[in-house]
């Protein structure tokens, strides 16, 4: 069992993972369930200025299936808690008090003036929580209010708020951002201005699951009327791991911490953004989906996962992929591949097939018999074929050795190193001859 | 006085009133909307599939599955009907195990294909069952054709050649149409009176009336036929029973497994039929398999299907095989019948052992039986037929026959296997060459 033990920004906590501020962390019944099951952290559902905002009352959810039901995306226009502060205030001191080893972040929304966050934030501190996150990501509703994600789409803001927070509190302040906006990199570098510890992202995605066609309506559907509401779940992971990947490999952001949010359901994808420079992860959608006991699983696997690669702390992993991620044209251009279908794994499908003659690049030959050949003359190795094929490993991309021609250009295969900057046919590149 | 397993001779009654109902249930429950939502998922929609290869009737499989997967199975049972006019009774009686399941690309990776059989139940079932017809007539042609038999290569004939704009007149024999649907099938296999339910939804396509107790060679001729009608299609089945060759065969409790499995579907009461208390099947067809099984459902203490070669020579598939074994028959293969013995009524059976030559092997088996199923195979009956080859009459590829203006198709006929499936596939294409014949028209 690998030592899984985490400090991020200081908060210790025996695990990298949280549940992140949502309906699981909403009160003390259901935290103390999560701490039980072994969560290392909890952000609190975020709080709010009484009188507490209300909910409505008819569905608040909206959902993406895969085969058998499965939840693939979640769609919900909840607000924050709909308890008065001082409730939920007493609930996380006595939680707090009865698992001091745990992680106890609270999240906090106020209206985008200084006093609010003066009148909150001693109170939060009353409480024992090890820090707090400010949420300038809900996308819905309380955006409509001057709050959320309307504070998170000017970066200006960002960094006042922050400023006021930093200057009225000794905890942690971690600022949880919005994907609903052009780039990254202008919200978390506002957030490190106005003295940030760390940023949280990604909080979730203006969205419409779905439209009732018997009723015209977006669903969920109240009273025969949809309003958006924010997608998260495993279908917006790729979206959060590049805008996490995004700020981790900025110099300018100066490696500010990260806690990693968005589709992360299993231990795998935790160690996917932790690889990609988050510090620790938070998850919402999956608990919600299974209950709690699924941390068990990210726990064992990470730390399986941790003894395989002879790791001994969660630090190891975190940010080892950043040096890889870079942007396109500094790609080689010299690398050159070819499919190569597994004869005795292909169960003649055919749907690569299918997908390369009339999508692609007709260099997939069927015989009579459905065997299924590459054709090395057509083949760019674009990874369409393997990405439709339903066999795992039964297509692969095969590098050519350097020195051998490409059936397809006829050029022999360069040994060096050459991307699209000192390529004859970037423009760009000419000039700069 | 009640009987039970136990009573000797030919009884009724053998079990507990409400344990038939039990026995005789649907033997592969419908599918709910969920399961099929799941099982259709696990088609890869493979690309010009082995599954449509190997379906006697072309059924675009794929395409009707994506379209339960998406929601509307009424289209689906549309891609499925246009093909095969019977999808409903063939999703309950073909060998899918050897047709489309054993092609399925999912068999050969993981020996669990998809289950098509099951979704095509799914998707016509959810259609019929509303009582949607559809489809529609063309214009009249004022073409009449004969069809002889209402069985699933003449009603399938006839309702291509009524959409098709002709009216048809389908003689039966029988007081009821269907056919082997409605007289060959054991009864787990169509429940609930699917085979008459099937009928009377084919017919609402409109413009076939069907003669009942009308058979060739006896109210009618060949040449009648083609005296009043424009064209004739000959789909009558096979008529006649393979006699056994054994010394003693014609002793009492000797019977034909085709008339024990009509009785059965014909009865209103299960309990009333009567069935031995050591039963021996001869044969290695769905009729031996469906005669067995039922033998058993009913009561019987010892059944045995005897089958004179291997198993791999059955023509009942491994999955019919299996059915029957598991419902306790006993399976003995390498023997021939010698002699039924019995002083009036059959009290044992003798076979001869043989090896795969089928050469006496001089080892024997007697079982002790009080009814003998003979399940050898049916012989097409009749005279004044066109040409036959071997005993079947002889067609081409759509099925014309060596007399101008007569067509046939189904079990009577040469080509294809002794399934629902390929009778309905033979009934659709001569309709289609019929269609071309009248009317100079390639539909």
């Amino acid at each position: 069992m690998a030592d899984l033990t985490s400090e991020f920004v200081g908060i210790k906590s025996p695990n990298p993972f949280w549940l992140a501020s949502a309906p699981p962390t909403d009160k003390e019944y259901n935290v103390r369930r999560a701490f039980d099951a072994g969560w290392g952290g909890v952000v609190w559902k975020t709080l709010g200025l009484d009188p507490h905002v209300v909910n409505v009352n008819g569905p608040r959810y909206g959902a993406i299936y895969g085969a058998d039901r499965r939840l693939l995306g979640l769609n919900n226009i909840e607000l924050i808690t709909d308890r008065p502060l001082q409730t939920n205030l007493d609930e996380i001191k006595v939680v707090k008090r009865d698992y001091p080893d745990r992680a106890m972040i609270v999240s906090l929304m106020v209206p985008c003036e200084e006093e609010p966050w003066k009148f909150i934030l001693p109170q939060v501190e009353d409480t024992g929580a090890d820090g707090v996150e400010l949420n300038f990501g809900c996308p819905h509703g309380m955006s409509e209010r001057g709050m959320g994600s309307a504070v998170g789409q000017v970066p200006e803001y960002i960094e006042m708020v922050t400023r006021w927070v930093k200057a009225n509190t000794r905890m942690p302040v971690i600022v949880k951002l919005t994907p609903n906006i052009t780039d990254i990199r202008k919200p978390a570098e506002a957030a490190m201005k106005g003295g940030a510890d760390a940023v949280s992202l990604i909080n979730t995605i203006n969205s419409i699951t779905s439209v009732d066609l018997d009723l015209f309506a977006p669903e969920p559907t109240i009273d025969g009327k949809g309003a958006h509401g924010g997608y998260c779940g495993p279908a917006v992971k790729p979206i959060a791991l590049n805008m996490v990947a995004e700020i981790a490999r900025d110099p300018a952001l100066g490696q500010i911490p990260i806690s990693g949010i968005g589709g992360i359901p299993t231990w795998r994808d935790a160690a996917e953004f932790m690889a990609l420079g988050a510090g620790n992860v938070q998850v919402c959608t999956a608990a919600m989906t299974y209950g709690f006991k699924i941390v068990q699983e990210m726990i064992s696997g990470l730390s399986d996962y941790m003894d395989s690669k002879g790791l001994t702390s969660v630090d190891e992993i975190v940010g080892r992929a950043v040096p890889n991620v870079t942007d396109w044209q500094h790609l080689n251009l010299n690398y050159v591949a070819k499919a190569k279908i597994n004869q005795d794994l292909c169960i003649s499908c055919g749907r690569c097939f299918a997908a390369c003659e009339d999508t692609s690049h007709q260099a997939i030959a069927m015989s009579e018999d459905r065997t299924f050949t590459v054709i090395d003359e057509e083949c760019d190795a674009c990874n369409l074929c393997d990405t439709v094929c339903p066999v795992e490993d039964c297509i692969t991309m095969e590098a050519m050795a350097p020195g051998l021609i490409d059936p397809r250009t006829q050029k022999v295969v360069e040994p060096d190193y050459a991307n699209w900057t000192t390529h004859p046919n970037n423009p760009a590149a000419k000039a700069a001859e | 006085m009640s009987s039970d397993a136990f009573t000797p001779g030919i009884v009724a009654a053998r079990l507990a009133a409400d344990a038939y109902d039990d026995h005789f249930s649907d033997l592969h429950p419908r599918l709910d909307a969920h399961e099929a939502l799941v099982a259709a998922d696990r088609c890869y929609f493979c690309h010009d599939a082995p599954c449509i290869t190997a379906c006697p009737t072309d059924i675009d499989i794929p395409l009707f599955i994506r379209q339960i997967a998406t929601g509307t199975p009424d289209a689906a049972a549309k891609t499925i009907l246009n093909q095969n006019i019977m999808g409903g009774m063939c999703a309950r009686v073909c060998p899918t195990e050897q047709l489309c399941e054993e092609a399925c690309v999912r068999e050969a990776a993981e020996g669990k294909p998809v289950l098509i059989g099951q979704l095509q139940r799914y998707a016509t079932d959810h259609l019929q069952e509303q009582g949607i017809h559809p489809f529609s007539r063309a214009a009249a042609t004022g073409k009449t054709v004969a069809v002889v038999g209402a069985g699933p290569a003449g009603l399938s004939c006839a309702h291509r050649l009524a959409m098709l704009g002709h009216d048809v007149v389908v003689l039966d024999a029988r007081p009821k149409a269907g056919g082997l649907n409605e007289y060959g099938i054991a009864t787990y296999k169509t429940v609930d009176g699917f085979a008459q339910a099937e009928v009377d939804w084919l017919l609402k396509i409109g413009g076939i009336r069907i003669e009942y107790g009308k058979a060739l060679g006896r109210e009618e001729t060949l040449d009648s036929l083609r005296d009043a009608y424009d064209a004739v299609f000959l789909g009558m089945g096979l008529g006649g029973v393979n006699a056994l060759d054994a010394e003693g065969a014609e002793k009492e409790g000797v019977l034909d497994a085709v008339d024990f499995i009509a009785d059965l579907r014909q009865t209103r009461d299960l309990a009333q039929v009567p069935v031995g208390r050591d039963v021996v099947v001869i044969g290695g067809g769905m009729t031996a398999i469906d005669a067995a099984v039922q033998a058993r459902l009913l009561g019987a203490l010892n059944v045995t299907l005897v089958y004179r070669r291997g198993r791999a020579r059955m023509n009942a598939s491994v999955f019919e095989q299996d059915l029957a074994t598991s419902k306790g028959v006993r399976i003995v293969t390498h023997a021939v019948p010698r002699a039924v013995i019995g002083n009036g009524a059959v009290r044992e059976i003798e076979f001869d052992y043989v090896d795969d030559a089928m050469a006496p092997t001089g080892q024997t088996l007697r079982l002790a039986a009080d009814q003998v199923f003979r399940a050898i195979g049916q012989t097409l009956i009749g005279e004044g037929l066109p040409d036959l080859e071997g005993r079947k009459i002889k067609v081409d590829g759509a099925g014309r026959t060596s007399v101008a203006g007569v067509w046939a198709g189904g079990d009577c006929a040469t080509g294809g296997d002794d399934l629902t499936v390929t009778a309905v596939a033979e009934g659709r294409d001569a309709a289609m060459d019929i269609h071309e014949a009248l009317t100079g028209d390639a539909a």
